[in-house]
């Protein structure tokens, strides 16, 4: 599909209507999906790094047996800190980082539905992130795990500050998640392209779309669980004090309820930047697009069945836990349905190895291992003996590393040189591949069998004579491996910014629009919105499909910010809407948001006010009228 | 495998033993006393069964991979473009007619059959160790505490109860029902070699059956995260002969061998005497003693036992002295305080403990 170009007037135009202001404003106001995109994958990957930080120590004290490294309160820090920050505060963000910066360019749009919005889920996400780490400049992370059961998260058993920097920062991080899942869904099914009906949308959006609305159902349960445990533990409730008639299996429910499909919210939109990215190396077209399409739906939907696979050893009834171990063996089949839609794609394919496609076959096989030995917790008897061991800390690295980091990573080999305009290092590439796969595998594998020889979770230590200490040693050279490879990518991403080759529109010769326009992209993404006639834009002519220059040329849309809404299914223009201007209320908004929720914690209650006073102010100015007709979108004639 | 040995060391003549044993750090080494744990060489009915299902799902397991591995390898090699290649822009676009037969079989139909074989294993092997193959010969109540293990022999007659802490002992052959219960937090059961784990839930009580099918010292641990020193919550399941666990079961529940003052070795009655001024009694029970305390282990036959400190040390006295004289140093944060007490206090201390066989 050839890109219209506009006049030379236009594109000048359209720049200076959307080129974020300069100074301290753009910086903290812009509302630009490219800037929030890159901002999310950066802070994300702090967070990654520091993540990661705490797992070298952790390794290094369980290297050897009863090594005094750190203290029993130390070490549960760091593994409740560990988890959290990796879960929450990399894993998500830094798919929504991808999607941000990907989904308007992919779709043929000039931003997100919500512009505003995406900026205060990026500012929210920070400042939850920051509200978290400050607790341990104080020395006080939360230790509770980052599943936090009661009652050992009560009060009595945990009277110092660190649970309520997990309830009440998970309550914040929340508000980000929820947000931006919201943006994704009005996106995805009102600023399409023209043309791009549902059938020709990018796997990632699909992906992105289904843990938005996993997302929007799923969260309320975690928000709902800390909200409990903070009135239990200090406005003297009991919902979860068996004593006084609680019920501690609550918090698991309520936990899990969300906790489940938390995990395939990380991963299915991962899932769908490598059924994007496959096609691009196998130099063909994904088989079986519709398949993967509905076995990502079909994930999200299963997904809310599954959570008490995680309190099989609780003691629960055996008809009710048999039906859920019926729906996790089930719910294998749709992951069965993508690999194989990968494998007969490259199959049918001429794979042509660059950096990317590495780390996508590695993210096949540790998808595949991580899957099969997932399966294996879902029988309950066996479950009995497996949870709780080193056998689910294999399993849980495997999937978490192999769907979500390998995609990732081989998400940044590719998408990069689009964001910076500059090429990675096609050498240094390979070494940060087998320095990452080698790495992972030497470390989680031999976690299969610590776990079948007994080895327990969460301890800060174990026993000599007990079978462990050789394999744990084994597990430890293997982390430092990964994290080497880690730390090499790291200096390939600094080195390429200057010294890469220049990337051009599109380095791989890949299908989708993001690929049309320059890299990186002009702040308006698109000077004419295209019209879409194929799932492959860029390859419709080789690939012989339906002409793509024929039919409606649409206007520039120059008179201010400016976009296309479409029809939800087939994607009919239907309206021009106007975007919003830079806004520093996003940033204002969640400030007062940090103040409030620090004045909780401290239990200082003016300081609560003053943060509740200034979430309201900053949300009227924010929702205060502008004069028509600026704040007005305008219908399109209806085509036929 | 050794079996368990009574703590014997009465006539022994090591006099340097707090600081020894406080400096030297004398920490458990398992084998000596205890089978490392596994879920597979198992010697519990339970286990067993479980066993076989588990080598049912590795092994189906470990085939698939085998099978994706080398269809994903061959996929990315069979045909890939070598670099002199230059042609960068043509696409392969071959009918995907039969290409989704790939989904359709390899994703759908054989997982669906796989997957429901393994279900119908599970079905049948579940059906199985969900109940004892006969009526329980006797009933403990475990009840976890943060970080040891209490159990209780219950008897139709309570005066008879036999109560223990960390160290449970079974018939071999015979099934036996545990009363899970706790006493603060969720802890959780796991004696890998003879079944799978159970959680104690406070407000809850739930049960399991357990059956050693050969005589030994199986390793025992909490399974489930609960504070500072969850790795060391340890515990061991002696199976014996039942002759011989009739006899422990009826030396259990007897009251302390000496239990006032008036005992006929001025060292062993200073020693109850210092057991007593030390406030040991606050935490710590000796039945037929005043000494009542339920927030520690009952101490009531100490001396019985392979190891102290919820299984981080073995039950010697040198060990014994370092904990009661620096347990913070060996398990810090439990529940047992650093007790100071003069070494003359602590020698008269440990002739009373020995005697609690």
């Amino acid at each position: 599909m050839a890109v219209t170009t506009a006049p030379m007037e236009s594109t000048e135009q359209l720049n200076r209507i959307w080129e974020t202001r300069p100074g301290l404003f753009g910086v903290l106001g812009t509302v630009d999906h490219k800037t929030i995109g890159k901002r999310y994958l950066i802070t994300a990957f702090v967070f990654f790094l520091l993540g990661g930080l705490a797992a070298s120590v952790m390794r290094w004290q369980l290297s050897r047996p009863e090594m005094h490294l750190l203290s029993p309160e130390a070490y549960n820090q760091l593994f409740t800190m560990h988890g959290v920050t990796m879960i929450f505060l990399f894993a998500s963000p830094i798919l929504s980082g991808f999607s941000n910066y990907l989904w308007p360019l992919m779709i043929g749009a000039r931003d997100m539905a919500f512009p505003r919005v995406n900026a205060l889920s990026y500012w929210t996400f920070v400042m939850s992130g920051i509200f978290i780490y400050s607790s341990v400049l104080i020395g006080q992370a939360p230790d509770g795990g980052w599943f936090a059961y009661v009652p050992m998260t009560e009060l009595a058993y945990s009277p110092g500050l660190n649970m309520d920097f997990y309830a009440l920062g998970m309550i914040f991080l929340s508000i980000s998640t929820t947000i931006g899942a919201i943006n994704f869904v009005v996106t995805f099914f009102k600023l399409r392209a023209p043309g791009m009906s549902l059938n020709r949308v990018p796997v990632i959006l699909w992906g992105t779309l289904s843990a938005s609305v996993m997302i929007v159902f799923a969260a309320p349960a975690l928000t709902a669980a800390c909200i409990l445990l903070f009135f239990d533990r200090h406005f003297g409730m009991h919902f979860f004090d068996a004593a006084s008639g609680g019920q501690p299996l609550l918090w698991q429910h309520l936990f899990w309820m969300f906790g489940h499909p938390w995990v395939y919210i990380v991963v299915l939109p991962a899932i769908g930047l490598a059924s994007d990215m496959i096609p691009t190396f196998a130099r063909r077209p994904l088989v079986g697009y519709t398949f993967v399409v509905l076995s990502t739906i079909t994930t999200a939907i299963l997904g809310f069945g599954v959570w008490v696979h995680h309190m099989f050893a609780t003691g629960l009834p055996q008809m009710a836990m048999t039906f859920f171990s019926a729906a996790s063996m089930m719910i294998a089949i749709p992951s069965g349905v993508s690999i194989f839609a990968w494998i007969a794609t490259l199959w049918h394919g001429r794979p042509r190895f660059r950096t990317p496609l590495l780390f996508l076959g590695g993210f096949i096989i540790l998808f595949v291992i991580g899957g099969i030995n997932g399966v294996m917790t879902a029988p309950v008897p066996f479950d009995w003996q497996l949870t709780d061991s080193y056998f689910i800390v294999a399993h849980i690295h495997y999937v978490l590393v192999g769907i979500n980091v390998f995609p990732v990573f081989g998400a940044l080999y590719y998408w990069l040189p689009k964001m910076t305009g500059r090429m990675l290092s096609e050498r240094i590439g390979r070494w940060v591949f087998w320095l990452m796969f080698i790495g992972a595998n030497v470390a989680f594998f031999p976690m299969h069998i610590t776990g079948m020889l007994g080895m327990p979770r969460r301890i800060y230590t174990y026993q000599a004579g007990l079978g462990w200490t050789d394999l744990n040693v084994i597990t430890t050279v293997g982390a430092y491996i990964f994290a080497l490879g880690v730390g090499l990518f790291i200096f390939d991403f600094f080195r390429s910014l200057k010294h890469g080759a220049i990337a051009g529109n599109n380095p791989w010769d890949a299908p989708t629009l993001e690929w049309s326009v320059s890299s990186p992209p002009p702040p308006y993404n698109f000077a004419v919105i295209p019209v879409v006639r194929s799932r492959h834009p860029l390859w419709a002519e080789r690939l012989g499909e339906a002409s793509s220059t024929a039919g409606p040329e649409l206007p520039v849309l120059e008179d201010g910010r400016e976009t296309i809404g479409t029809s939800m299914l087939d994607s009919r223009p239907q309206e021009v809407l106007l975007m919003p201007e830079d806004s520093i209320w996003p940033f204002l908004l969640s400030s007062a948001l940090l103040v409030f929720f620090y004045g909780i914690l401290t239990s200082l209650w003016w300081l609560a006010i003053i943060g509740a006073v200034g979430l309201a102010t900053t949300m009227t100015g924010w929702f205060w009228p502008s004069a028509p007709p600026d704040d007005h979108s305008r219908l399109l004639p209806v085509e036929s | 495998m050794l079996r368990p040995t009574p703590f014997s060391s009465l006539h022994g003549s090591n006099r340097s033993f707090p600081r020894v044993a406080v400096t030297a750090g004398f920490i458990l080494t398992t084998a000596s006393c205890a089978r490392a744990p596994a879920i597979f060489g198992t010697y519990g009915l339970a286990a067993d069964r479980i066993a076989v299902l588990g080598w049912v799902f590795t092994i189906v397991g470990c085939a698939v991979l085998a099978v994706v591995s080398v269809l994903l390898v061959m996929a990315l090699t069979r045909r890939r473009k070598r670099i002199a290649e230059s042609d960068e822009s043509t696409l392969e676009y071959s009918g995907s007619d039969h290409a989704v037969r790939w989904i359709l079989i390899g994703g759908i139909a054989i997982p669906a059959v796989i997957l429901f074989f393994t279900f119908l294993v599970t079905l049948v092997i579940q059906a199985e160790v969900s109940s004892p193959p006969r009526k329980a010969v006797a009933t403990i109540e475990v009840t976890g505490h943060r970080w040891w293990w209490e159990a209780k022999y219950v008897e139709a007659d309570s005066s008879e109860t036999a109560i223990t802490a960390n160290e449970i002992h079974v018939p071999v052959g015979e099934p036996v029902r545990l009363v899970l219960l706790s006493a603060d937090v969720i802890h959780s059961f796991w004696v890998p070699r003879l079944a799978g784990k159970t959680d104690v839930i406070p407000g809850s009580r739930n049960t399991m059956w357990i059956q050693a099918d050969k005589p030994g010292v199986y390793w025992g641990e909490c399974a489930e995260y609960c504070g500072l020193q969850h790795s060391h919550m340890n515990f061991t399941v002696v199976a014996e002969s039942p002759e011989a666990f009739r006899s422990w079961l009826a030396i259990q529940r007897q009251p302390a061998a000496v239990a006032t003052d008036t005992a006929t070795d001025t060292l062993i009655a200073r020693g109850l005497d210092t057991f007593r001024r030390s406030g040991c009694a606050a935490c710590h029970s000796i039945r037929g003693t005043d000494a009542q305390g339920r927030i520690g282990p009952d101490l009531t036959h100490l001396a019985s036992r392979n190891l102290i400190a919820a299984g981080t040390l073995t039950n010697t006295r040198g060990n014994l002295a370092g904990w009661i004289s620096n347990a913070q140093a060996l398990k810090p944060g439990s529940g047992m305080p650093a007790m100071k007490l003069s070494s003359q206090d602590l020698k008269t201390l440990l002739a009373y403990l020995e005697t609690l066989k």
